[in-house]
C-alpha cells in the first residue's frame, strides 16, 4: 500500500496527528480552551468537533482544571490530549503536571499509568508580551516522569505528537508558533515512532551546535553563513529533551572537538546547560575548546521588537558563539 | 437495631483503633514523618462508603486512611505502607499521605489540599464518556475550597454536568488556622449555588445522616444531574498532624468534642439501653484491638523495598 504523503504546513501535521489519534483511539478525548467549536486559536483542532462530536470540547479558562481532569480521565482509562493555549500559561497548572501527573506512575509501581499528552505553543513572537514569551521546557525537562518533545519541522510535528499520544507516559509537545506556517512533505501512515531520538540535520566536522524548536532553523542558517567562512558545522535537532538521546551527541562532539548549545529560553538553568555538564562530564578528553551557549540573556522578554531583537537569540548570536570557540581552540 | 450499633461500632473503631496505632508506632520510630489521623471525622468515610459501588472513584486527601479502612484496604499493607515497607500497596513509595489503590478505584490520598479534585473530576469526565456509569467522590477538608484548583475542578464538573460527589470534610480547621477567620460565609455549602450546583450541610458524626446524604448525591450524579456538594461538619479530636500540641484550639474545645463526636453516641446509646449492649461494644473492642494488633505483626514481617528498586517504575 503507498504511503500517504501531504504537503503539510507544521499546524496543519498537528491538526492531521490530532485526526489520527481520534480514529485509532476510541479512548482518545481531545480538550483545552477555545479547541471545539472556535476550531482553536491557532487551528491545531481545526474540524476536529465537527468530525469526532462529543470527544472534542471546549473547557472553561481553567488550566489546573484541564490538567487535572486529563488525569484523572487517563487514569481511568481515557487517551486525552489537552492543549494549553501558551507555554506561559502552563504556570497555572504546575501543582497538577509536578505534584500529581508526574507521580502517578512511580508511587503507583505503575499500578497506574497516565497516557494524556499535554500540548502546547511558546517562545517569542514580535510584538507579544513578556506573559505570551517564554520558553519553559527546563522546567518540564527536571521533572521526572514526564517526556518533553520539541519538534522543529512539521513532520516532526506529526510524527512527535502521534508518538505521544501512542506513549503511556504523560507527554509535553511544547510547538513554537512562529514555525506554524512552515510546510513540508509529511508521510502519514508511517509507523508510530517510540518516544525519543534526536536527528542530525545538517553533517559537520568542526562544530557540533545541539539545538531544538525555532534555534534548528537559527542554527542551519547560522551553519551556511559559516560554511561561507570555510566553517563545518554539524547540527543536532535534539527533538526530545526527555528523554535525551545522548550518545549521537557525545559521537559528534568525539568527531569535531567542539560543542555549542543553542536555545531560546534564558541561559541560566536552561537545558543547555545539562547538555554541556553532560559533555564536560562524558566527553572531556574529546574538547579542543570550551563549551559555547547561545540563549536568552537572564532577563524577562519586553514587548517592544526593537528591545526583543537583542534578548530573543537567532542565527547571529549562534555564528558569534561558534567562531569565539574556535578562536579559543587549542587546534 | 443493635446488630447495626455493632456493625457501625465497628466500622468507626477500626479506623480509630487504626489512627492510635499510627500514633504509637510512630512514637516508637516504626512509621517515619509527619502523619495526619482523622480521629474524630471517622462516620464520614464509614457512611460515604456505604453508599458506593465498586465501579466508582474515590480520591482524598492525606487524612485519608479512613476513607481506605472504609472502601475495604487491607489493614496489613496500610501498616506497611506506613511503615516503608514493601507493601502490596504501594511498596513503600506513598506513605502515609500520598497512597493509592487502582483494585479499589482508590485513585489516592493527595498531600496538596485540594490537588485531587481536578483528578476526581477527571475520574468523572472518563465515565461520562464510557458508559461505566461510575461516579467520582472526592473528599476534602475546609480549607481545600480555599484553593483554586477547588474552584477550576467545581466549575468545569458544572458545565459538564459530570458525576461528582463533593465532599467537605468540615472539621473548622484549616490545618492550623480556624476556617471561619478564612471565610466569610456561615456554611461552605453556600458555595455551591455559585457553581449552580446543589450543596447541602449535614451532621459529619452520624453514620446514616452521612449515609443518607452521599446516597441522594450519588443518584443524582449517576442519573446525569450532575455534581453536588455535601458539607460535612465534624470534629478532628487530634491535631493537624502528629506533632501538632494544638495550642491554638482553646482549652476544652477537645474535651467538649469528645462528647459529640460519633464513638461516644454509639456508646451514649448502647449505656441508654443497657449494660449488655454495652458489653457488646466492649467485646467489639476488645476484637477491634486483637485484629489492629494482628495488622500490625503481619506488616512488621513485610520487608523494606530493596533499595536497587528505587529508580524502577519511572516510564511504561
Amino acid at each position: 500500500m503507498p504511503e500517504a504523503v501531504a504537503e503539510l504546513r507544521y499546524i496543519q501535521a498537528v491538526n492531521a496527528a490530532h485526526r489520527w489519534a481520534l480514529e485509532t483511539y476510541p479512548e482518545a478525548l481531545v480538550f483545552g480552551e477555545d479547541v471545539a467549536l472556535p476550531n482553536g486559536p491557532f487551528g491545531a483542532t481545526k474540524g476536529l468537533r465537527e468530525m469526532f462530536g462529543a470527544r472534542v470540547f471546549d473547557t472553561p479558562i481553567s488550566e489546573s482544571a484541564i490538567v487535572g481532569a486529563a488525569l484523572g480521565a487517563a487514569m481511568r482509562g481515557r487517551r486525552p490530549i489537552i492543549e494549553i493555549m501558551y507555554g506561559d500559561f502552563i504556570a497555572v497548572a504546575m501543582d497538577q503536571i509536578v505534584n500529581q501527573v508526574a507521580n502517578t506512575r512511580y508511587v503507583s509501581r505503575g499500578g497506574w499509568r497516565a497516557p494524556l499528552t499535554i500540548r502546547t505553543q511558546q517562545g517569542n513572537s514580535p510584538g507579544a508580551c513578556a506573559q505570551h514569551s517564554q520558553s519553559l521546557e527546563a522546567w518540564f525537562a527536571h521533572t521526572p516522569g514526564l517526556r518533553v518533545g520539541l519538534p522543529s519541522n512539521p513532520r516532526d510535528a506529526y510524527e512527535m505528537l502521534r508518538s505521544a499520544i501512542a506513549s503511556d507516559d504523560p507527554t509535553m509537545i511544547m510547538e513554537h508558533r512562529l514555525l506554524y506556517p512552515d510546510a513540508a512533505q509529511v508521510a502519514l501512515d508511517g509507523p508510530v515512532e517510540p518516544i525519543g531520538g534526536s536527528r542530525v540535520v545538517r553533517a559537520g566536522t568542526d562544530v557540533t551546535v545541539v539545538t531544538w524548536s525555532r534555534m534548528v532553523g537559527e542554527s542551519l542558517k547560522a551553519a551556511d553563513t559559516l560554511a561561507d567562512r570555510g566553517v563545518s558545522v554539524e547540527v543536532i535537532d535534539l527533538r526530545w529533551l526527555s528523554p535525551l538521546d545522548f550518545a549521537p551527541v557525545a559521537a559528534s562532539v568525539h568527531r569535531t572537538g567542539r560543542l555549542v548549545v543553542a536555545h531560546e529560553a534564558n541561559l541560566t538553568g536552561g537545558f543547555g546547560a545539562e547538555v554541556a555538564a553532560r559533555v564536560a562530564d562524558e566527553c572531556f578528553w574529546d574538547l579542543d575548546a570550551p563549551i559555547g551557549r547561545v540563549g536568552a540573556p537572564d532577563v524577562r522578554i519586553p514587548a517592544s521588537p526593537v528591545l526583543q531583537a537583542v534578548v530573543v537569540p537567532a542565527a547571529g548570536a549562534v555564528v558569534e558563539v561558534v567562531s569565539r570557540i574556535l578562536a579559543e581552540s587549542n587546534r | 437495631m443493635a446488630a447495626n450499633r455493632e456493625e457501625d461500632y465497628r466500622a468507626l473503631a477500626i479506623i480509630r483503633a487504626f489512627e492510635e496505632r499510627c500514633m504509637t508506632l510512630k512514637g516508637a520510630g516504626e512509621i517515619p514523618g509527619s502523619i495526619h489521623l482523622c480521629d474524630g471525622q471517622e462516620a464520614i468515610p464509614v457512611g460515604a462508603c456505604r453508599a458506593l459501588e465498586a465501579r466508582d472513584a474515590v480520591t482524598v486527601t492525606y487524612r485519608g486512611h479512613g476513607w481506605a479502612i472504609a472502601r475495604g484496604l487491607s489493614l496489613v499493607d496500610l501498616f506497611a505502607e506506613l511503615m516503608g515497607r514493601d507493601s502490596h500497596l504501594n511498596g513503600g513509595r506513598a506513605g502515609s499521605p500520598f497512597f493509592s489503590s487502582p483494585e479499589h478505584g482508590f485513585l489516592g490520598e493527595n498531600s496538596i489540599v485540594a490537588g485531587g479534585m481536578p483528578m476526581a473530576v477527571g475520574a468523572a469526565l472518563a465515565a461520562a464518556h464510557d458508559g461505566s456509569g461510575s461516579v467520582s467522590i472526592v473528599s476534602v477538608g475546609d480549607g481545600a475550597l480555599n484553593q483554586g484548583a477547588a474552584h477550576e475542578a467545581l466549575n468545569f464538573a458544572a458545565v459538564f454536568a459530570l458525576p461528582l460527589v463533593l465532599v467537605v470534610e468540615n472539621n473548622f480547621y484549616s490545618e492550623m488556622t480556624p476556617i471561619r477567620d478564612m471565610v466569610r460565609i456561615e456554611r461552605l455549602a453556600e458555595r455551591a449555588p455559585g457553581y449552580g450546583i446543589p450543596g447541602v450541610t449535614i451532621d459529619g458524626n452520624d453514620i446514616a445522616v452521612v449515609e443518607a446524604a452521599v446516597r441522594d448525591a450519588v443518584a443524582r450524579a449517576r442519573s446525569g444531574g450532575g455534581p453536588s456538594m455535601i458539607e460535612a461538619n465534624t470534629e478532628r479530636l487530634v491535631g493537624h498532624y502528629s506533632g501538632d500540641l494544638q495550642a491554638y484550639r482553646p482549652s476544652g474545645e477537645v474535651a467538649s468534642a469528645r462528647e459529640r463526636e460519633p464513638l461516644t453516641r454509639i456508646r451514649r446509646s448502647a449505656a441508654d439501653e443497657g449494660p449488655g449492649a454495652v458489653a457488646r461494644l466492649d467485646a467489639v473492642d476488645r476484637e477491634v484491638a486483637a485484629t489492629i494488633e494482628s495488622a500490625v505483626e503481619a506488616a512488621r514481617a513485610i520487608p523494606y523495598p530493596a533499595p536497587e528498586s528505587a529508580r524502577e517504575h519511572m516510564y511504561a
